[in-house]
């Protein structure tokens, strides 16, 4: 190991032979020392690695005690979830169901509103629209899951019910309105940092051949920033399936398929949240709770895999090279 | 290399020159926010002909081809007084449609920039957009831009591969191809081969003098050697105003005012 | 060679063009009406009262002083947890990271943190801290789901506080002899706290609002008094918000106070995100490189 001269002379007061380095912090060189400091900082790097194997660990943990009785199968395409009942029901079935219902009536409504806001803020807004409207999404992406879920469960769903007469405003369609307001904002920014990676050199060869700025967003743009596009609406629909506040309080609690969008649903992170509180630590309901967090664990996992995957794979578009 | 329409352009070679100018550029003063960037700039295009624009870094050639083809209307903040005439209409006029005038005055950049789709359809998206469907016509037209930018040969069989496998100096070749797909009337050229090898800057420059006996080329080059061997006409900018215009071995040799002399003797610039 | 008119092509864009505004205005007014609803319906319960004094006659009158508290007490514990940690790993993406795989599992462990979904937060905080060690529910519990979960938040901000500090203030450090760790102690991540603390603020504010990481690791709805150490259950604005509205005895009765409280804690949120901007807009301004 080298040992640089002026290192030596910093630390005067401190041995610094190879074997005092060996025996403690106090008489490393300084060299040694930044190896230590190095490896110390790879290590937080680490931290959110270890901190997801802990989250798997413990979810298998306190959810694999359910499958000593029950089976897979039975857990995950059973199509009665009656964990009260004696002898209990752990059918997720339309759990799952729920979950499909909201995240994809959401994305229907989230998508194009997102996609229509990030095309909006990239083209159309003039400089000082963009300055304001430009946080505005931000703020709204701020708004706190349970503030939409009173909002939807106090303002929407009364007036649903009178609209459309309905039995109750809780349902499929109000969650998922609820749900596509906080998928916007992600949508909408990342779409819209994905425009605004497209090359410029590329915007400017198409206006110069006489193309107006519509053709060239539709032509140029948006084909260039597809993946990351892509990436958003995935991330957005991941948003949608794995928020519990909103479908806790505006989905309506009814553990089934849902037959048309006013029905209720009881999505699975809303039956983790809605009875966790009453369940005894380390009962078979316990565990089937965990067991449906590591369901929902899993399917946010894979959204999120898709989308980096796909980020990462179109990466080299776009730009000529010489 | 020559051209299909050799003996039309000939004949169009032969009146270059004489005839009215394709562009007139009168006061033209141009503003980015407060700054003056060209004052007064008056000029006249002569049809079928290269002229070069050439100057000191910064002395606003750039920024007055840029207006040739409403490019600036781009950047916000910017202002243009005066009027830049073409075959009688001029182009800053009311009622007159940026993206028309971008059809009738193309644009190669200095730095390639094919789009990331095939060869084929970089060359036929100005057609598409004015919505040219025709198979055959698109074919037809694809062919004719590509032969006449040299490039032919190089890329018959490749029409539907990546545009953004060719090298640097095909690619540009291939924007020229574009550019000239629109079937502008003028063609506007920004340092293209500065971002080239010596051998694709020679073959830019051959194809140069040919597209002239099809179109008017305004070529803006940093190199005078390059604005030498190229062009018909030269046009010497700095610090935002047209300090002189003429034939260029007229201006190489003979130049009439001083400052046109130290830049060409390299005493600065 | 127009066989499309210009003209028609205009029309196309001015047609899709408004479209997109339209879009742009469906979504800005769900914004403005859900904040002006709470705001209407909850000005009426601000008072100074409602924000000193604690819950009385079965929350149907007093305050939400409690809530309001551990809310905070929360959200300090989660940003203690999660600043250190989240600036360590940020210092190593910005200074001592190399591509390879090593960088890049790290960044995927990151993203996909960040895309845990809160509900799954709360049950790893319940079998972690609560359960395996044994802090039972508490604000001890609470904090440090809460600081996991913003840790990609901090993380992120930091790094890109890191980053934008100019490469020539390394070089001139590493220059005159300094070590790596001593450039950035006494260079670099002064220069990035202005950004980091942008970052914080955003964490917090998001730790702020969520209700599902807190519901079993350290909320409740009703506590005597304040509580006297971090083992303790708390009170909390998200968590009062929903049991007011779905279980609370008086669900009708209370419904001013709930408006209230929401105001409360958009207040919270918001203000705190537009701190945030206003710092970043301000740093951007006066920035001397």
């Amino acid at each position: 190991m080298m040992q640089f001269p002026q290192a030596q002379a910093l630390r005067v007061d401190k041995a610094d032979s190879l074997a005092e380095a060996v025996s403690g912090r106090r008489g490393m060189t300084s060299t040694q020392r930044e190896v230590w400091i190095r490896r110390l900082f790879i290590l937080a790097g680490f931290f959110s690695v270890i901190v997801m194997a802990l989250i798997v660990l413990f979810l298998f943990k306190e959810g694999l005690g359910l499958f000593f009785d029950a089976s897979v199968s039975d857990f995950l395409f059973g199509e009665f979830w009656y964990p009260t009942y004696d002898p209990p029901d752990f059918g997720i079935l339309p759990l799952i169901a729920g979950s499909v219902a909201v995240t994809a009536l959401s994305s229907f409504i989230a998508v194009p509103l997102g996609v229509g806001a990030a095309l909006y803020l990239g083209e159309v807004a003039g400089n000082r629209a963009r300055e304001i409207l430009k946080p505005a999404v931000e703020l709204l992406a701020g708004l706190p899951s349970v503030v939409l879920g009173f909002v939807g469960m106090v303002v929407l769903a009364p007036l649903m019910q009178e609209w459309w007469d309905i039995p109750t405003g809780l349902n499929v369609f109000n969650a998922s309105i609820m749900l596509a307001i906080m998928a916007i904002p992600t949508i909408a920014s990342i779409s819209e940092d994905a425009l605004h990676a497209v090359p410029r050199d590329l915007q400017e060869a198409s206006l110069a051949l006489g193309a107006t700025r519509l053709e060239t967003l539709t032509r140029i743009m948006v084909p260039g920033a597809m993946s990351g596009i892509g990436t958003a609406v995935i991330l957005g629909m991941s948003r949608a399936m794995g928020e519990t506040m909103v479908v806790l309080m505006v989905a309506g609690g009814a553990a089934q398929i849902p037959g048309s969008i006013f029905d209720s649903v009881r999505p699975l992170p809303a039956t983790i949240a809605a009875e966790m509180g009453e369940t005894p630590f380390g009962s078979e309901h316990y565990h089937a709770l965990f067991a449906i967090g590591i369901v929902l664990f899993l399917l946010t996992l894979g959204f999120n895999l898709v989308a980096a995957y796909i980020s990462h794979r179109f990466q080299q578009r776009g730009a000529a090279t010489l | 290399m020559v051209s299909a329409t050799a003996p039309a352009s000939a004949a169009a070679q032969a009146a270059a020159g004489t005839e009215s100018p394709i562009i007139e550029v009168s006061g033209l003063d141009f503003y980015y926010g407060d700054f003056k960037a060209l004052t007064n700039i008056e000029m006249n295009v002569k049809r079928n002909q290269v002229t070069a624009l050439i100057g000191p870094s910064g002395c606003g050639k750039s920024t007055f081809l840029r207006l040739l083809n409403r490019m600036n209307d781009l950047i916000p903040g910017t202002r243009v007084e005066g009027s830049v005439v073409m075959e009688g209409v001029d182009l800053y006029g009311q009622g007159v449609d940026p993206v028309d005038v971008r059809r009738r005055v193309g644009m190669v950049f200095q730095k390639p920039n094919p789009f990331p789709k095939t060869i084929y359809n970089n060359v036929a998206y100005g057609p598409r957009l004015h919505g040219v469907k025709d198979h055959k016509r698109l074919d037809s037209l694809v062919e004719r831009s590509l032969k006449a930018s040299a490039i032919w040969d190089e890329v018959k069989d490749i029409l539907h591969q990546s545009a953004l496998g060719l090298s640097g100096g095909q690619q540009q070749r291939l924007c020229i191809a574009r550019a000239i797909a629109m079937e502008p009337e003028v063609l506007l050229m920004d340092e293209p081969t500065s971002a080239l090898d010596p051998i694709a800057t020679g073959r830019i420059e051959e194809l140069v003098k040919e597209l002239k006996l099809r179109y008017t080329v305004i070529i803006v080059t940093h190199n005078m050697q390059q604005a030498a061997r190229v062009s018909d006409e030269t046009a010497f900018f700095y610090m935002g105003k047209l300090v002189e215009m003429g034939d260029t071995e007229g201006i190489f040799t003979r130049p009439n005012k001083e400052q046109t002399e130290d830049y060409i003797t390299g005493r600065f610039g | 060679m127009s066989t499309t008119s210009l003209a028609a092509r205009r029309l196309r864009q001015n047609l899709v063009f408004a479209l997109f505004r339209v879009l742009m205005l469906i979504v800005m007014g769900a914004l403005g009406g859900i904040l002006l609803y709470v705001l209407i319906h909850g000005a009426g319960a601000l008072s100074w009262e409602f924000l000193t004094e604690p819950p009385k006659n079965s929350m149907t009158e007093g305050g939400i002083f409690p809530a309001i508290m551990g809310t905070i007490y929360l959200t300090v514990g989660a940003i203690l947890v999660a600043l250190p940690l989240g600036v360590a790993a940020a210092i190593y993406l910005s200074e001592y990271a190399s591509e390879g795989k090593v960088l890049q599992v790290v960044r995927l462990g990151i993203q996909n943190l960040a895309g845990v979904p809160s509900v799954v937060f709360g049950l790893f905080g319940l079998a972690l801290f609560v359960g395996y060690f044994k802090l039972g529910i508490s604000i001890a519990a609470g904090s440090l789901t809460l600081g996991l979960l913003i840790l990609p938040t901090v993380i992120g901000a930091a790094e890109e506080a890191l980053r934008q500090v100019p490469d020539t203030f390394r070089e001139a450090s590493l220059g005159l002899g300094a070590t790596r760790w001593q450039t950035i102690r006494k260079v670099v991540l002064p220069a990035a706290l202005p950004g980091i603390l942008t970052g914080s603020i955003l964490g917090i504010g998001r730790a702020a609002g969520e209700t599902a990481p807190i519901m079993f690791t350290a909320a409740t709805f009703y506590t005597i008094g304040l509580p006297r150490s971090p083992l303790d259950e708390v009170m909390a604005l998200p968590y009062h918000i929903y049991v007011l509205a779905t279980a609370g005895t008086h669900i009708e009765a209370t419904r001013p106070l709930q408006y209230g409280t929401v105001l409360v804690l958009i207040s919270l949120v918001l203000g705190l995100s537009m701190v945030a901007i206003i710092i970043r807009t301000k740093m951007r301004k006066t920035k001397k490189w």
